[in-house]
């Protein structure tokens, strides 16, 4: 029997929660930055940038993270490409928030008003100015709520770089696991730090759109 | 340049059939349950009585803000620690269920609070029992409006018990991990399993919308999604 569970442990996986997070901000910004492109493409004027974009979305929301984790840490260097537990997981992640996150932002491009394109259309804008000037300001607002409620999603996600031998907050815990074999105690302390860093962010995510629920009503009411 | 050779992956299709079958087995019998624990747990939450709608907040809480792979592993060594040896496949059922039980209260939830309380006035004019109304006014209509998200979180579902292979339940990708340590062809066999995938979960799209035809014919009739 190795020792049991001491603060040496609990400082070990705190380090591990520090590495999820840093996990999370890369496959956030990254994923972020990819699928910023995504919902762009998905409501071009272009037929062949549609249809593209459309192919990624359904392709990677139709398989599960762990099988594009997979592909790219075990099946990359068979075909010679060398790769590391960092970047496989850094980059199938952002690959595969760009698709869930993509389409949460044309949704909210989508429903900002006909009129606002119509009005800034008049106003002699070219659709890049249409975009950036007028319908994106608008279309962030919209997206805060849900974005911030996919942050959560992405957290819970990066506990699969685990599988891949990145050493984030479920690796480190299987580590001490190995040590003490406590698996159900060490199991419960990792639940509890993901929800500490997934619930501030839930709780956030509904007040946000409580506010923006209880804006569009005032907005609604002002107008009719 | 590489050249991809699927001959040899393609020869164990036995093998990705089993994992296959067990995917989809898995899926539906978790789907089902957690069907019923969602909506019975989204009827605890609204009941108005305290302590119950609060167990059923904490419960949406607690399994919407941790990650499955930890819950997986909670409920498996759980199980052990508590002296219960269940196979593979139960332990993931029983995290599975539990896990798409808590979205399920959302939307179910949703469904729920968009019940106008008048129909439910009307319905009770019209001489309808309690049973009744609770059915054919309530349930079915409000499962009728977030079918679509249910539809979704079924999917996802279906692909999240590729983390079932953690606890070698011996799934689809499970099976894939067998293949590719045998044969060192990860490549091909991830490639192979990723488009195994992409077809159930079409599949199960496909069967969601007739199922949808079948348990709501109103809105076949009128021929748009309410």
């Amino acid at each position: 029997m190795g020792s049991s569970l001491n603060a040496n442990h609990l400082v070990y996986l705190l380090h591990g929660a520090v590495w999820t997070i840093g996990l999370s901000l890369i496959a956030f910004i990254g994923g972020g930055a990819v699928g910023f492109l995504v919902a762009l493409s998905r409501i071009s004027p272009l037929r062949a940038l549609r249809l593209a974009s459309g192919a990624y979305v359904q392709v990677i929301q139709g398989t599960p993270l762990l099988v594009l984790m997979f592909l790219l840490y075990f099946g990359l260097p068979t075909i010679g490409i060398k790769i590391s537990p960092l970047l496989a997981a850094g980059v199938s992640l952002t690959i595969y928030v760009a698709a869930y996150i993509g389409e949460i932002w044309r949704g909210c491009i989508e429903s900002v008003p006909k009129q606002q394109w119509e009005a800034a259309e008049t106003l002699a804008l070219t659709r890049t100015q249409r975009m950036f000037k007028v319908v994106l300001p608008q279309a962030i607002q919209i997206a805060t709520p849900p974005t911030v409620g996919y942050m959560v999603q992405v957290i819970k996600a990066t506990s699969l770089a685990s599988v891949v031998g990145f050493v984030e907050l479920a690796r480190s815990g299987q580590i001490i696991n190995n040590s003490i074999f406590e698996p159900f105690i060490v199991y419960l302390i990792i639940a509890v730090l993901y929800f500490l860093m997934c619930y501030p962010l839930s709780r956030l995510s509904r007040r946000l759109e409580r506010r923006a629920g209880a804006r569009g009503q005032e907005e609604f009411s002002f107008s009719s | 340049m590489v050249k991809l050779d699927f001959g040899v992956i393609l020869q164990r299709w036995p093998l990705f059939l089993d994992g296959v079958l067990l995917t989809i087995e898995l899926s539906v019998i978790a789907t089902a349950l957690g069907f019923v624990v969602g909506t019975l747990s989204a009827i605890g939450r609204r009941s108005g009585i305290g302590w119950l709608s609060r167990l059923c907040g904490a419960y949406v809480e607690l399994i919407r803000n941790t990650p499955l792979l930890v819950q997986v592993f909670l409920v498996y060594f759980g199980f052990s620690s508590i002296g219960m040896s269940l196979s593979a496949f139960t332990v993931a059922l029983v995290a599975l269920t539990i896990n798409v039980g808590a979205y399920t209260t959302e939307i179910m939830r949703a469904g729920f609070d968009s019940i106008h309380r008048g129909q439910i006035e009307a319905a009770e004019c019209l001489g309808l029992t309690r049973r009744q109304v609770y059915w054919h006014v309530v349930l079915l209509p409000a499962m009728e409006r977030v079918y679509p998200a249910l539809t979704s979180q079924f999917v996802a579902l279906m692909l999240a018990t590729s983390i079932c292979s953690q606890i070698s339940a011996e799934e689809l990708t499970a099976v894939a991990n067998h293949v590719q340590s045998d044969t060192f062809r990860p490549f091909e066999t991830f490639i192979l399993v990723g488009a195994l995938y992409i077809g159930l979960s079409l599949l199960m799209r496909l069967s969601f919308w007739g199922l949808g035809n079948l348990i709501f014919p109103r809105r076949r009739r009128l021929g748009t999604p309410l």
